[in-house]
């Protein structure tokens, strides 16, 4: 490794280190062969479907329903996780009680957890045997197997992108601000209203969004409580699945590669939200 | 306390108990349902024990190649400015954002039998897909974020002063990186290491695709739990699924040791972007 001279490149920031070549280098070696050649498998296999076949994969009966099982699913469990993440995190920071670090700790548990394995769990809890399932299958209420099934797992493994990306907002709360509110005479529901869910919207946004992306892609976790039935209970990553299996790759790619772009473009379109709104959170302040 | 932080937070434990707490429970409890020697016939059966094996030989691979390209990486983008550093940025963190059948599909279109890289190595018997190296490549993807996320704003914190004040007393690059870089990044690495383990431990979609599903040939330990559970042994599944129940647990545990020792270095949780 040569000594450079760090004087002679001093108005360069950052270029005085030696090490560029070898850790870019690595860099993009392991890019490429692991993340760049992959992707851009995905993306030759689409460009040699013509948009009739790619439109006729797409419109088909069996795609369509799952594609509506999958994102209706995905935008149920999103917002029981909307509603149960902004609680979860702000009992967490506000409130000191008995078992406030384990809660906090197995918050994360769903994102350690492999998929199969909450799976298998949640099946066994909600099936006619298990637990809750003799709860609540003599009121009607059938989950495994089910629509619902899929809402359950999904909320579980995506809770911790809730929770995670509101916490760091509510840590970071101006407390003045809410003091100011109470002794102007807001009401505790004005104060959360109009002084602390407005400096929230940011983290709620990413949570929400975050925990909706990964339910569409949620496989795992979803297909052992799912039941699988085409048209009924079959989600999207299960018919790529199977189209796989059947050798069918234009179909499999026509499919995933429309998953993956919509999981893009709402990344995307949160991370564009996200700027607007801090944007005009400081122009208010 | 007013009754309403009673309310709230009596709401959180009961979502928190029948949401996580209770599957956990069941896992355990299913698993020892017909006595500890049936728990055990299932750990110790040659397929389980060798789902096991392949799972930890799978991230004792996978971990160091990921450990030298999480540092490499964070380094590169905190310490030097060139075109396209934030679309590497954005590239390194796609893989969070794919669902896991999707990640599986895409390395079968390349790298199997059919695909541009897979069809050019197969006249050298050299086979890609459907055994351990297509489980390692596809672990490689799911889990090279962790490591350079949880590095990255470390570096970016600590800013290159330490760095170039060894630089300008006559060190070379290895021994800033070993005595000045590392000793900074330590915490967050092991952090992100921890993540990208646990990942790698229990992958199931992205490793079935591009698996094979060989009995006690390919077959990683999340892929044996729903193999087991698929044939009516369930029993067998859940005694399986508690040896990855436990490694979660330590990594929860783990993580929280290392927030609570080294508070600086816990920048992200694994899910937050």
């Amino acid at each position: 490794m040569p000594n450079y001279n760090s004087f002679s490149r001093v108005k360069k920031p950052g270029s005085a280190l030696p090490g560029l070549p070898l850790s870019l280098g690595i860099t993009l070696l392991f890019v490429t062969l692991i993340i760049l050649l992959p992707l851009s498998g995905l993306a030759w296999q689409m460009a040699q479907l013509s948009f009739a076949d790619y439109w006729h994969i797409m419109t088909s009966e069996r795609t369509l329903a799952s594609l509506r099982v999958t994102i209706g699913a995905a935008a149920l469990a999103t917002l029981v996780n909307g509603v149960f993440g902004l609680l979860l995190a702000w009992v967490l920071v506000r409130y000191r009680f008995f078992g406030r670090t384990m809660i906090d700790a197995l918050v994360d548990l769903p994102f350690a957890l492999p998929t199969a394995v909450a799976g298998i769990a949640l099946v066994s809890l909600y099936d006619k045997n298990g637990w809750i399932g003799q709860i609540l299958e003599p009121m009607g209420i059938k989950i495994s197997y089910t629509y619902w099934g899929i809402v359950i797992a999904m909320v579980f493994t995506s809770l911790p992108f809730a929770v995670r990306s509101i916490q760091p907002l509510i840590e970071e709360l101006d407390h003045c601000a809410e003091a100011a509110a109470k002794t102007l005479g807001a009401t505790d529901l004005q104060i959360f209203t109009k002084v602390i869910f407005p400096q929230l919207t940011p983290g709620i946004l990413t949570g929400v969004g975050l925990s909706f992306v990964r339910s569409l892609g949620e496989f795992g976790a979803v297909i052992f409580i799912a039941g699988n039935l085409p048209y009924k209970t079959e989600i999207a990553s299960l018919l790529v699945m199977i189209r796989l299996d059947e050798f069918d790759y234009p179909a499999a790619s026509a499919i995933a590669g429309s998953m993956l772009g919509l999981s893009l473009i709402l990344l995307l379109g949160i991370n564009i939200a996200q700027t607007a709104i801090y944007r005009r959170l400081e122009q208010g302040s | 306390m007013l009754l309403r932080h009673y309310i709230l937070i009596g709401t959180a434990f009961a979502f928190m108990a029948v949401m996580v707490i209770l599957p956990i429970v069941s896992i355990y409890h299913r698993a020892f349902s017909e006595g500890w020697d049936v728990y055990w016939a299932n750990i110790s059966h040659p397929d389980t024990l060798a789902a096991i094996w392949l799972t930890i030989a799978t991230a004792l691979i996978v971990l160091p190649v990921n450990i030298v390209f999480g540092v490499a990486a964070a380094w590169a983008i905190a310490r030097y400015r060139f075109f396209g550093r934030r679309l590497l940025l954005v590239l390194i963190e796609m893989p969070l954002a794919i669902s896991p059948i999707v990640a599986g599909l895409c390395f079968l279109l390349i790298y199997g039998a059919y695909g541009p890289v897979g069809s050019a190595l197969d006249p050298f018997g050299i086979q890609l897909m459907f055994n351990l190296t297509g489980i390692i490549l596809v672990s490689f993807f799911v889990t090279c974020p962790f490591i350079v996320r949880e590095v990255l704003p470390v570096l970016m914190v600590t800013g290159e002063n330490e760095e170039k004040a060894a630089l300008t007393l006559g060190a070379n690059g290895w021994q800033i990186l070993w005595f000045v870089t590392l000793p900074n990044i330590l915490w967050a690495l092991v952090y992100g290491a921890i993540l990208a383990t646990a990942r790698a431990l229990g992958e199931f979609g992205a490793v079935s695709v591009v698996s094979g599903s060989i009995r006690g040939e390919t077959m990683t330990l999340p892929l044996q739990v729903e193999m087991l559970y698929n044939d009516y042994n369930a029993t067998g599944a859940f005694a399986a699924a508690t040896v990855l129940t436990l490694l979660a647990l330590v990594t929860l545990i783990l993580r929280a040791l290392i927030a609570l020792l080294h508070p600086q270095s816990r920048t992200h949780s694994g899910a937050q972007r």
